[in-house]
């Protein structure tokens, strides 16, 4: 928690101090911050498309927060699959991290896959990129 | 339902609605995207991705070394302690100028997006600039009475080309009397 907190140049005690966190935040201990979120997101769905999934757009719900020695489960949905009109492959998922069961965390997630063998939506540039 | 951050038919004080769609705050990164620091924005989530790590990969789908997307906001985050500096950057600072315009001495986010255009590249340097899209009426919520609104920040490289939009919805409020 502490090592993505400074990973993404997040200083703020919150994330690395317990006794801030605790008596002046009023939280249960230190939380895993949003830009390191958005590190793990894409770590799931890139781990899932390959190298050559490219994250169009990420939308974030926070629910609840994630503390030390919580256990972050990831699951997603196939919500679409679409061509725009450039020809960009498309999948819409809405993955979901959760604790103990209870979402904490709920990302709508565009990426773009290729089509074809020879496509690569990291190639797109300009017009032919409408994430 | 409706839009509740919409602006439509919304009455705002003249300084606030002559902001609107207007760039504000054009700030320019203290450094320049840095491939040790996408290692170790990878190595915290255990990100195995060989764009990341393997040059030839990353030579053959993105012409040479990219950072992670949603490391955008990395690359604007100010050091902790810099020589000379006297205070602290607010950052979101339209966010900080709506809460006083409209005397709301609380806010959250709601929800944030994140749009990613042209890949962070190392050595790119990023210059950000804040543009207020919406502010509703008064409303109403658990929370308290104030209003929502929507904040882009736009984030382009050095040669002017877009890398990518963070949206913020706020709603600034006052808690009610119980």
């Amino acid at each position: 928690m502490v090592l993505g907190a400074l990973a993404t140049r997040d200083w703020r005690p919150m994330h690395h101090d317990y006794d801030f966190a605790v008596n002046r935040n009023g939280t249960q201990d230190i939380f895993l911050n949003t830009p390191n979120q958005a590190a793990w997101f894409e770590r799931y769905v890139t781990d899932w498309t390959g190298p050559k999934g490219r994250l169009g757009r990420m939308k974030f719900r926070m629910k609840g927060s994630v503390y030390p020695k919580d256990r972050m489960v990831f699951t997603a949905t196939v919500e679409d699959v679409s061509t725009d009109d450039t020809g960009c492959g498309w999948v819409s998922l809405l993955v979901t991290l959760a604790v103990d069961g209870v979402t904490k965390t709920d990302c709508s997630v565009r990426v773009a896959l290729p089509t074809a063998p020879d496509d690569n939506p990291w190639a797109r540039r300009g017009d032919q990129w409408q994430p | 339902m409706s839009d509740p951050t919409s602006t439509d038919a919304v009455d705002l004080p003249p300084e606030v609605a002559a902001v609107i769609g207007q760039y504000q705050y054009t700030e320019t990164g203290e450094f320049p995207a840095e491939q040790g620091y996408i290692w170790t924005s990878c190595s915290s989530v255990e990100n195995g991705n060989p764009l990341f790590w393997d040059a030839d990969v990353a030579a053959e789908i993105t012409d040479g070394p990219i950072a992670p997307p949603t490391m955008l906001s990395v690359w604007f985050r100010p050091h902790n302690w810099a020589p000379g500096r006297t205070e602290q950057a607010l950052p979101l600072q339209v966010h900080f100028d709506l809460k006083a315009a409209f005397d709301l001495p609380e806010a959250v986010m709601t929800d944030n997006t994140i749009v990613f255009h042209e890949p962070v590249r190392p050595g790119d340097v990023l210059t950000t600039r804040q543009v207020l899209r919406s502010v509703s009426g008064p409303k109403t919520t658990k929370l308290g009475t104030g209003r929502f609104w929507v904040i882009d920040v736009e984030y382009l490289n050095q040669r002017d080309e877009l890398v990518g939009v963070e949206s913020y919805t706020g709603f600034g409020y006052r808690r009610d009397a119980a």
